[in-house]
């Protein structure tokens, strides 16, 4: 009964490429918070290099759908299809860019020492890990299910990110010498957030492509 | 929505062969409604109820109502020519008859008892300025319509149907022997139809059924599978059977 093999043949590989880059964007934010743990400025030039590979990939995805939708006409749930892998790689592409500004912000400390050590921040980069995990998995499994579970996570990194705001704005009372360094780590959280509410927009996809409707998760 | 049309019950035989399953559906006046399905489901069939074409071919029986504007249309006291006025009808292949440009238009006029020549130029105008086709040729009116490019041709048929000023306007294929740029021009004609006619089309180009039409309905086997608002319908249907069809992955 399958009479368009072709077209499902470059829908899988967008759905391929989906994937990827969500191991490129696990990769980056994994590479960057541990640059940061660890003053290590040669580990932040590696997520500053393999930036332009999503940028790439995203300009792929772009092209592949944009001619699918010319040559293959696609409606209902291929269409749909096809604006979900475009949404969802700009989300990605986003979130690498946020995976980069924390590398930089790695590399604008310059090998300063710390003035505290990290603990919500790489607790929060594992949990937003985990979310870019599940919501791919959503994606890719077509489980509206786990995109909702996954969204709810998004409390809890909201959580730890007033938590390091509350500790930062503490340490820039204590000692206003502090201050360049901390407002540079919770520009850190910030990125890392909004890495977490990608996440979550990935899941509306999710729930858009196998429902047809638009859901809220990021409440 | 007001129905125009309602069917109800209907199964329709040619011989031991059962061409529509109980079709039921109300259709709304002066709006498009398209059939879509593979070919052999019944879609045209049904169009053809509508004016009773299907009289025509021997063995043919039907079950059920078809009623358009409150009147049982196989009911006993029906003129099958009075429907056919109230319920025009273009097919496929442009044919024209081979008279002049006003000839073709007046004929059906002439047919039902007009013959004052100010009356006839009226509705000649009238029905080639709806037919978007006025001025393109108002200064050759006396000219065959053969001369007249296929585009042209099956805009003139239309305003041929419109001359009659039926209610319903059923169109079997109207565009699909037509290029592309002539395809538009009746697609956007239609659209300006609809604010004074019912329009009743069945069309093997389901992007064009998801352009110009308010609702569509989809048939498989002689049943209708399902019949939806067309944005709902070419979004998210709610019959994977609709779904399969639509994407192209059978029919």
């Amino acid at each position: 009964m399958i009479q368009r093999k072709e077209f499902d043949l470059h829908l899988e590989g967008l759905r391929h490429l989906l994937r990827e880059m969500g191991e490129h964007v696990q990769e980056a934010l994994k590479t960057a918070v541990q640059s940061l743990q660890n003053m290590d400025l040669e580990k932040a030039q590696l997520v500053v290099e393999k930036d332009a590979e999503l940028n790439r990939m995203e300009e792929q995805i772009m092209d592949t759908g944009s001619r699918l939708i010319v040559t293959q006409q696609p409606v209902a749930k291929d269409l749909r299809k096809i604006i979900v892998a475009f949404k969802i790689s700009s989300d990605l592409e986003r979130m690498g860019d946020l995976a980069l500004d924390v590398a930089k912000v790695t590399l604008r400390l310059e090998s300063q020492q710390l003035i505290k050590p990290l603990v919500d921040i790489p607790r929060m980069a594992e949990l937003v890990d985990k979310m870019i995990e599940e919501s791919l998995t959503s994606y890719l499994d077509e489980n509206t299910d786990l995109a909702y579970k996954m969204a709810q996570d998004d409390d809890e990194v909201d959580q730890l990110y007033s938590q390091i705001l509350q500790d930062l704005y503490a340490i820039i009372n204590q000692s206003p010498e502090k201050v360049h360094q901390a407002l540079l780590l919770t520009l850190v959280g910030r990125y890392i957030e909004r890495i977490a509410d990608h996440a979550t927009n990935i899941g509306e996809s999710t729930v858009y492509l196998v429902t047809g409707k638009r859901p809220d998760l990021n409440q | 929505m007001k129905p125009i049309v309602r069917i109800n019950q209907l199964n329709l035989y040619y011989g031991s062969f059962h061409a529509l399953k109980n079709v039921s559906m109300d259709i709304p006046e002066k709006e498009i409604t398209a059939f879509i399905g593979p070919s052999g489901c019944g879609k045209s069939t049904l169009l053809r109820t509508l004016n009773r074409m299907n009289d025509m071919i021997p063995g043919t029986r039907i079950e059920g109502s078809v009623e358009i504007d409150g009147q049982d249309i196989y009911g006993d006291h029906v003129e099958v020519e009075a429907l056919r006025r109230k319920v025009g009808m273009v097919f496929q292949q442009p044919n024209p008859f081979p008279k002049s440009i006003y000839d073709n238009i007046a004929y059906g006029p002439r047919l039902h008892g007009i013959h004052s020549r100010s009356k006839l130029d009226g509705i000649v105008e009238k029905s080639l300025r709806q037919a978007a086709l006025w001025d393109e040729v108002k200064d050759y009116l006396k000219r065959s319509a053969l001369g007249l490019s296929g585009g042209q041709q099956q805009r003139l048929c239309i305003a041929r149907a419109l001359a009659v000023q039926p209610d319903v306007l059923l169109m079997d294929e109207a565009t699909s022997a037509l290029d592309p740029i002539s395809t538009l021009k009746i697609e956007e004609l239609v659209q300006e139809l609809k604010s004074s006619y019912t329009i009743i089309m069945v069309t093997h180009n389901m992007h064009q059924a998801a352009r110009i039409s308010g609702n569509t309905v989809f048939f498989l086997n002689g049943e209708v599978i399902e019949a939806e608002n067309t944005q709902k319908l070419f979004s998210n249907p709610r019959d994977s059977r609709t779904e399969d069809y639509i994407s192209g992955r059978f029919g």
